[in-house]
């Protein structure tokens, strides 16, 4: 069924090597901060005893969301049948486990003991949404890499829709686990709503596809493929329909905080008087995170030149950042509250809004996760067949027309 | 074969392994924190700890003075919880919280510390079991399996819990503690478990001649502690979050 023509993309230029060499040294530099702040303890980072997750989770979690929204591309085509988006499956693959593996990796380099990993990684706390996560995410990488074979195998090719469809039950669950991390907080105002699960998911199919569509862009031009107009005008479209969703779940969530007389601390908070919260949230994630990304995909003339497709889905990641950014940081920035409707003080910050700016290191394990995981990917086209040939509108037609 | 005294000499010391074993396993059953008694050298190995138990305190919060902070001082001495001089990072155990009422501007004070709920959100949340309750209802965390990754601080509703930031020196044999991990108030299970029926805040708020604090067994209706729940009360804070808590106050 599969007429696509796969081979690994020529690793001998400079440009390649220049490429992947950047990469592999932003990764180094990243583990290298986390091994400082492993050295030093967590003091010399922005993190304290009111913000106990900073700016490393942000990166993680978005890698860790964006990693199951990859794999939507391949699932369209897989479970959805869609054979327009098949050449795309593999890379998209791909994508989804190189985006896990990095914010994996910064998750456990930002632990306070590291070294320990293998507790985690062998004691099981079944109560703990986070050890059933360790489970999801090790389960995700194996099942997507199983699905990869499948699809490269041609014998096991007629596996190929069974592996898929697993995958995509997985990660939906997988997703729904990231996002409960946070909906089982129910003493922190900003997480206590049912929506967080299903907002998790909605944002890991944005985030996802619009790394999707940067990652291929950049393979297509560097390596001087042939990348369609019409796949990528479906890739725009799509994108376009989850940033709006994105927009409308955000939109509930506010609006059903706002319903709820204990959550108007909280509300006003981030939408009115949380400084930085607050700008980030209007400014990075709602205006260029979403309403000028949607501008450029649907409204001519913008949606009709490449350049603003990668900027659409450029401000996508970054409004996507925000917006964890929002949610991670800004939710521990606004106090407990032990008595409502009182005030209350104490050594301890009780009552008051922490106080965080990311320190450097944080900053270069978080940029370290992402060199991780596009330095997986660009050693992963080279060694593997992952990329089509063309994805030329021709070569596409020729493919949909072949039984 | 006939018995010789070799032989029942061996019995019996085979007997006594057996016995031996069977008491580790006991132990191993009890709770992870078996290994926690050992590191903390506190726990007399043959005494196991039971639910007949339920160490809990009473904060009356009429007695406490606003300026005071005795029991934090004496918290701090007792477990070694050192300042470091930086007030974002530094532990604290347990703080005097003052709560204003917007309305009529009167002041509450109380000291705030881990509430050792019956429920705890911080133990449920914990990937590696490090956190636990124990029999008596103690929350511990223990420190050879904590991982840091600081789930616990996002779960508990008081802000209980402090992580270490750096690493520490001078700590004290009784009150194991390390960078990377994450602490919290033990009910200074040091002491109770040697039979101090006490903890160093409490001793510390009646030496100070304000008796703010009382510790006790919630499950003995004998205990100075029920009897004073049972005739005043005492409410627990965030009792919407349904966690009942062992530690309850009064006046507020
Ligand atoms: S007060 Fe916090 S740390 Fe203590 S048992 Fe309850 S949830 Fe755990
Ligand atoms: S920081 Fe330690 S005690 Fe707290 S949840 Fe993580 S592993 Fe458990």
């Amino acid at each position: 069924m599969e007429t696509a023509r796969f081979s690994a993309i020529d690793a001998n230029s400079t440009q390649y090597w220049i490429l992947l060499g950047t990469l592999v040294l932003g990764a180094l530099v990243g583990y290298l901060a986390a091994h400082h702040m492993d050295v030093e303890g967590h003091h010399i980072t922005g993190m304290s005893n009111q913000i106990v997750w900073g700016f490393p989770h942000v990166a993680a979690v978005f890698l860790i969301v964006a990693a199951s929204g990859a794999l939507n591309v391949a699932s369209i085509s897989s479970v959805f049948g869609k054979v327009d988006y098949k050449p795309l499956a593999r890379l998209s693959a791909l994508l989804a486990i190189a985006l896990l593996v990095g914010g994996l990796a910064i998750l456990v380099l930002d632990l306070g003991r590291p070294d320990r990993l293998i507790i985690a990684m062998t004691v099981y706390n079944f109560k703990s949404i986070f050890a059933w996560n360790i489970f999801l995410y090790v389960g995700f990488i194996f099942i997507t890499a199983i699905y990869l074979w499948m699809m490269m195998e041609r014998k096991m090719n007629r596996f190929s829709k069974s592996a898929g469809f697993t995958a995509f039950v997985w990660r939906l669950i997988l997703t729904t686990g990231t996002g409960s991390i946070f909906g089982f907080l129910v003493a922190r105002q900003a997480y206590d709503a049912a929506i967080m699960a299903p907002l998790f998911i909605i944002m890991s199919f944005a985030f996802g596809l619009a790394v999707f569509i940067l990652v291929l862009q950049a393979s297509y031009a560097w390596t001087q493929r042939q990348l369609g107009d019409a796949i990528l005008h479906k890739l725009r479209v799509l994108l376009g329909v989850f940033v709006a969703s994105v927009f409308y779940f955000v939109l509930v969530y506010h609006l059903t905080n706002l319903y709820a007389t204990e959550h108007h601390g909280v509300e006003r908070f981030i939408l009115v008087d949380g400084g930085i919260y607050t700008f980030l949230f209007w400014v990075v994630q709602l205006l260029f995170g979403c309403v000028v990304p949607l501008v450029l995909v649907f409204m001519r003339p913008f949606s009709q030149s490449r350049h603003m497709i990668s900027l659409a889905s450029l401000l996508v990641i970054v409004g996507g950042l925000a917006q964890l950014y929002v949610i991670i940081i800004g939710g521990q920035a606004y106090p407990l509250v032990l008595f409502p409707g009182m005030e209350e003080s104490s050594s301890f910050f009780d009552g008051v809004v922490a106080q965080y700016a990311p320190s450097i290191f944080e900053i270069l394990l978080g940029v370290g996760g992402i060199c991780l995981s596009l330095a997986i990917v660009t050693v992963g086209i080279a060694v593997l067949e992952f990329l089509p040939e063309s994805l030329s509108d021709k070569a596409l037609r020729l493919e949909s027309v072949t039984p | 074969m006939r018995d010789t005294p070799d032989t029942t000499e061996k019995i019996s010391t085979g007997r006594r392994h057996f016995a031996r074993g069977v008491a580790a396993l006991g132990g191993l059953a009890i709770a992870p924190g078996v290994f926690l008694y050992h590191t903390a050298g506190a726990k007399p190995d043959d005494q196991a700890v039971s639910s007949q138990q339920r160490w809990g305190m009473l904060v009356n919060t009429n007695s406490c003075h606003e300026e005071c902070d005795a029991c934090v001082t004496a918290c701090n001495e007792e477990n070694g919880v050192w300042s470091l001089g930086r007030p974002e990072t530094d532990a604290q155990w347990i703080r005097k919280l003052n709560v204003r009422d917007r309305q009529t501007g009167h002041v509450t004070s109380m000291p705030m510390m881990c509430q050792h709920c019956e429920h705890p959100p911080c133990v449920d949340v914990c990937p590696t079991r490090a956190s636990f309750r124990r029999e008596d209802g103690i929350v511990l965390v223990n420190k050879h399996t904590c991982i840091g990754c600081r789930y616990c601080m996002m779960a508990c509703p008081y802000k209980a819990r402090s992580f270490i930031h750096e690493p520490l020196e001078d700590q004290l044999p009784h009150s194991p503690r390390g960078k990377g991990c994450v602490e919290s108030c033990t009910l200074c299970v040091h002491k109770v478990d040697r039979g101090d029926n006490t903890t160093a805040c409490a001793e510390a708020c009646a030496e100070e001649g304000h008796d703010a604090l009382l510790f006790g067994d919630l499950n003995d209706p004998e205990s100075e502690i029920s009897k004073r729940l049972e005739k005043y009360g005492g409410t627990q804070i965030r009792a919407d979050l349904g966690l009942n808590t062992g530690v309850r106050y009064q006046g507020i």
